[in-house]
């Protein structure tokens, strides 16, 4: 397991819901200057995870 | 000659509250949509009206004003969700997805507007329901779990029926086989169950086995023949394509239906006659042209000459030009379409990484093996997985896809204002700005509606009042502004209407 798998997810950190809803959709990039840093921080840490629990159901 | 003509985009969009082990993604959908009827029609019932002879007798909907109870003893009722939005959309739960199916639009720049008001209204209803619920709903705007299963983005467009529908798969189909080298929104992942870990173009080439048929959620065609055509029958058939993408660019949106328009404005207009470029093989091409980063592939055609995709678009792109020329002027939509499209048959023909600002399957793969490179990590990785996933994901503080759209990176046609005007607001080119506008202006005195009606109820003492809205280009702005103006109920509406 990765470092960055170990590391707990943020949303599971996150004790309300409406701490997830923003009102400003910026995220805040004043520290990342370039892509990838941005990427870095919003990105889930906890990937592993949470592919492996992203199971969906037929549609169409 | 135009991109012009009636079309609509559905989309079904995954759903999953990470984190809660019995989350239910059936019941996690009506709740969404429930939890966004109940914000913008308090304590109404306006219901989808199912059926042309009957309208409530088999009319399925739900107690808006139930919303206050427990959302555990509402699944019975919520799971038959389904409801009409002032923009004219219908937004409602199929199998375990919630749909938004856009309001009918003229254009495929409207198209983009109305699809991209849709991800707000799925992002927004999905925040009031995880509000309920204490745990985060999270919506993706993707096609498959990339495990084994795959849901759908159909497009839809209205077309003459004179056309015979043969002519129409020998030709859509070498097209849908290969406009996925600009439509595809690209997923790392090849195959359906056990999953190699390699990227390929398309979300949904993996998930089609036959060629023409009905079926769209088992033994998925290329072209479906779904056709009801909420339509005249006689004049027209509603082609419902089920094999696209679900596209985050902008660009691609525009592309995949101004383009395929611009097929059916020439097969209606006898443009397209000889046509030799038949696939020998459209299953086995489809799936060699989604998995071939390097759009070099020869796909065998029934003549026995060989062509790239990128060269078969080239074919369509020049033919079409030929035929919009047949104009003495050209209307700017059809013209920011062949823009477009010549802007990226060029790209792909080059350094395909040039259009990682437009194209979503550049744009994924581009940030991939970036971070890839930067990491040393293996394809199969899960944060190369997770950045796949998260490129689709509707929320502002999470989405790839918007973070590249606000650095500039992904670029975007449409204005924010006008994409915020057609949350609440419908297009002003169909018959559903009849549908919007009579949900904005009398929401109290409408009992349900659908694509092809609205039906009043204006008070207890009257009968409903079924206004038929069969032809879609009857109802517009245009033709019905002032009626709406004039009419001081919607009473009123329907007598003036009678007097019409």
């Amino acid at each position: 397991m990765s470092e960055q798998e170990q590391i707990k997810s943020q949303s599971a950190e996150t004790d309300s819901v409406d701490e997830l809803i923003l009102d400003n959709p910026k995220v805040d990039t004043a520290k990342a200057d370039d892509l990838l840093d941005q990427i870095d921080a919003v990105l889930e840490k906890n990937a592993a995870e949470f592919i492996k629990g992203f199971v969906q159901k037929g549609g169409e | 000659m135009s991109v012009k003509r009636v079309m609509g985009l559905e989309s079904e969009y995954g759903i999953s509250q990470p984190g809660v082990a019995e989350a239910d993604p059936a019941f996690l959908s009506s709740l969404v949509v429930h939890s966004y009827a109940n914000q913008i029609y308090p304590n109404l019932k306006i219901r989808w009206d199912y059926d042309l002879e009957t309208p409530l007798r088999d009319a399925r909907g739900f107690e808006a004003s139930r919303a206050d109870a427990d959302p555990s003893l509402l699944t019975d009722e919520v799971s038959v969700v389904n409801i009409i939005l002032t923009n004219g959309a219908r937004f409602y739960v199929d199998h375990a997805h919630p749909e938004y199916s856009s309001p009918e639009v003229l254009t495929p720049q409207e198209a983009v507007i109305w699809d991209k008001a849709g991800e707000r209204i799925i992002q927004q209803a999905a925040l009031l329901a995880s509000r309920s619920t204490g745990s985060e709903i999270f919506i993706h705007k993707n096609n498959t779990d990339n495990k084994d299963v795959s849901y759908g983005t159909h497009e839809n467009y209205l077309v003459d029926r004179k056309l015979p529908f043969a002519k129409l798969v020998e030709v859509l189909t070498p097209f849908f086989v290969t406009r996925q080298i600009f439509t595809g929104a690209g997923r790392l992942g090849v195959g359906v169950g056990e999953i190699e870990h390699r990227f390929q173009i398309s979300q949904r080439a993996d998930f089609f086995e036959t060629l023409v048929g009905l079926e769209t959620t088992m033994k998925r065609p290329i072209i479906n023949t779904r056709d009801e055509p909420h339509a005249d029958p006689n004049l027209h058939r509603r082609l419902h394509v089920i094999i696209g993408d679900a596209n985050l660019s902008e660009v691609a949106t525009l592309l995949k239906l101004g383009t395929t328009s611009l097929i059916l404005g020439m097969l209606e207009d006898g443009f397209i006659e000889d046509f030799e470029l038949n696939l020998k093989d459209p299953l086995t091409s489809l799936k060699i042209v989604s998995q071939d980063l390097t759009l070099t592939s020869k796909l065998p055609l029934k003549s026995g000459k060989e062509i790239t995709a990128l060269e078969m678009q080239e074919y369509f792109f020049t033919k079409a030009v030929a035929w919009v020329n047949k104009n003495e002027s050209l209307d700017p939509e059809t013209q920011e379409v062949l823009y477009w499209w010549e802007f990226v048959l060029k790209g792909l023909s080059g350094d395909i990484y040039k259009l990682s600002n437009c194209i979503d399957w550049i744009a994924k793969l581009k940030l991939m093996n970036e971070v890839k490179a930067r990491d040393n990590l293996a394809w199969s990785d899960p944060i190369l997985q997770m950045l796949d996933l998260q490129y689709a994901d509707l929320a502002p503080t999470r989405s790839i896809s918007q973070l590249l759209t606000r650095r500039g990176s992904l670029l975007r046609l449409t204005e924010e204002h006008a994409v915020e005007d057609a949350i609440k607001n419908p297009p002003s080119s169909t018959r559903a700005w009849f549908r919007g506008q009579a949900l904005l202006k009398f929401p109290n005195e409408i009992a349900g509606a659908s694509w092809d009606s609205v039906i009043f109820d204006v008070g207890a003492d009257r009968p409903l009042v079924r206004i038929p809205t069969l032809d879609p280009l009857k109802g517009t702005r245009v033709q019905v502004e002032e009626l709406f103006n004039s009419s001081s109920s919607a009473a009123d509406l329907i007598m003036q209407l009678g007097e019409n």
